[in-house]
């Protein structure tokens, strides 16, 4: 079908409403924010405890997915067994499952009265209302993104470079670390962003499962809500920061991979 | 000012759109079911049971339907502020509604009930029996955010402790819940040994929660007000929910779900 000019503009108007109606609200809270409050909160300890802290967690979060959810995904993607739609479908649960019912889920779960609260106990491992807790709430949210972002560059990857490796006599392993994870890096940085900046922004399930405690528990989206009702233009200080602070992981790790979501079309 | 204001019509755009009381509601006509006349209420998260049944009752008679939005009193009042325009606002203190009317933005707040504090712990096998017994090294407390109302009120508490006793209590908070319903939920999960929560929230939760009485000294006034917002296109509904509260079905609601009587002036 040949492009007509007016379905362009239609187009045009359609992606022009996207773009407004996403931004339009993180421009309000710089709008909201002047350099100088800006600066003050960052001087308050509320403020500074739930930065570190949410860069400290969300920083072991997404390590742990990666190291993990890397090899899962290559098996996803590399491999076919039976059920393998079922897994698939199992592990991008979470990312549709609302935050509060991740949180109650974590707490069934891993809980002091949950299925495995026992086994933690006699392990000395405590989770909930601790920093530890919080790491769990991360990855359990954000490990979806780093899986499915994975899969996808790994599935990418062409077969005959797999099969070149391995009749060259470099074991499974060797052509996991060599060629695919170096061929797929582009992917597994977008994955690993994507992962990183919901990591980030986590908010119920991290309320639920591990509590809001200045230093230990509060990261910065429960810091911006405890602050809502007292503070609002620290709340909003504290807003524009975490933008800032995603909009820059996310930006530099998209440099970092050779602008594989930015840059696709120029490639 | 101007920019708090753009935010804050963007807040009310998102959460009244969907409603006008007493208008014609013509333009959700598409929706089959108009419910053109429904009033909003936001009301602090210990009033739940009580004014869901009471919203259900007022429905039942043919009163027209009522919506709450339930949360922590002082984040429901932070959105009025910000522009968010529910019909009446009940809160579980009189300091927020006070402060609203003194900005002009609610009419004056009226006392309809009374509530009590109590140190909660969860039902099976716990370690606590006093409030004494909290000081224990290694013990996990969750409270209340110093901004909502249950906070504020278990800080008063604590406060009248002898200090050797209140520092030791505080160096065991382990969580800040931002609305009481939060902690609630920690205790009938058994993730902290103890918490404050007023005593309709240990009848809410079905057994789950033992309530230890805490001694008359230590005891707070908890006073619940509530005020029309200006403004309301539903002064007559809203008027007429408040009316209940004092003196109708509201009032059996509110007694039936553990409330107490206004303090007495």
């Amino acid at each position: 079908m040949k492009r007509t000019p007016r379905f362009g503009v239609l187009l045009g108007i359609a992606l022009a409403i996207a773009l407004s109606f996403l931004v339009l609200p993180v421009v309000a809270i710089f709008l909201n924010t002047g350099p100088g409050q800006l600066i003050a909160s960052l001087g308050e300890p509320t403020a500074t405890d739930a930065l570190r802290l949410s860069l400290e967690t969300s920083m072991i979060a997404v390590a742990m997915i990666v190291l993990v959810g890397t090899p899962a995904a290559f098996l996803l993607a590399t491999r076919t067994f039976p059920g393998k739609a079922v897994v698939e479908t199992l592990l991008e649960l979470p990312l549709v499952l609302p935050p509060a019912v991740a949180g109650i889920g974590l707490l069934a779960a891993l809980g002091p009265e949950g299925i495995l609260g026992g086994v933690l106990r006699d392990a000395h491992i405590a989770l909930v209302v601790q920093t530890a807790g919080v790491v769990v709430a991360l990855t359990f949210v954000a490990a979806p993104f780093h899986l499915r972002q994975a899969q996808s560059a790994f599935g990418a990857v062409e077969t005959s470079l797999l099969d070149a490796s391995r009749t060259l006599g470099v074991g499974e392993a060797g052509t996991f670390l060599k060629v695919a994870v170096p061929v797929a890096l582009p992917g597994l940085m977008a994955g690993l962003a994507l992962a990183w900046g919901r990591a980030l922004g986590e908010f119920g399930a991290t309320l639920i499962f591990a509590g809001s405690y200045q230093g230990i528990t509060q990261t910065a989206p429960l810091a911006i809500y405890g602050q809502f009702s007292s503070n609002l233009p620290g709340a909003l200080a504290l807003a524009a920061v975490l933008v800032a602070v995603s909009a820059a992981l996310l930006l530099s790790v998209k440099i970092l991979s050779g602008s594989a979501v930015l840059g696709n079309a120029a490639r | 000012m101007n920019e708090r204001r753009l935010l804050g019509s963007m807040l009310a755009a998102c959460v009244i759109g969907l409603s006008a009381c007493g208008g014609s509601g013509g333009s959700g006509s598409a929706s089959g079911d108009s419910r053109g006349g429904s009033l909003i209420v936001a009301a602090a998260a210990s009033l739940q049971s009580a004014f869901s049944r009471y919203g259900g009752q007022l429905a039942n008679a043919g009163q027209g339907p009522v919506r709450f939005s339930f949360a922590g009193s002082d984040q429901l009042a932070a959105q009025i502020e910000l522009g968010v325009k529910p019909d009446l606002f009940a809160s579980a203190n009189l300091k927020l509604p006070n402060q609203l009317y003194a900005k002009g933005l609610v009419e004056k707040p009226v006392v309809f009930a009374s509530n009590r504090l109590v140190l909660a712990v969860p039902a099976g096998a716990s370690k606590i029996n006093s409030i004494a017994e909290l000081a224990k090294p290694g013990l996990t407390l969750a409270i209340g955010s110093q901004t909502v109302p249950i906070g504020s009120y278990t800080r008063t508490v604590l406060s009248r402790l002898p200090p050797s006793l209140e520092k030791a209590v505080i160096a065991n908070v382990r969580d800040e819940e931002p609305e009481v319903t939060g902690i609630v939920g920690k205790l009938t999960e058994g993730a902290v040994d103890a918490g404050f929560i007023y005593a309709t929230d240990v009848q809410a939760a079905g057994g789950k929660i033992k309530a230890i009485r805490l001694p008359d000294a230590l005891q707070p006034e908890v006073a619940y007000g509530v005020a029309i917002v200006r403004g309301t296109s539903c002064q007559t509904q809203a008027q007429a929910f408040v009316q209940g509260l004092l003196h109708g079905p509201g009032q059996r609601d509110l007694l039936q779900a553990g409330l107490l009587p206004p303090p007495a002036r």
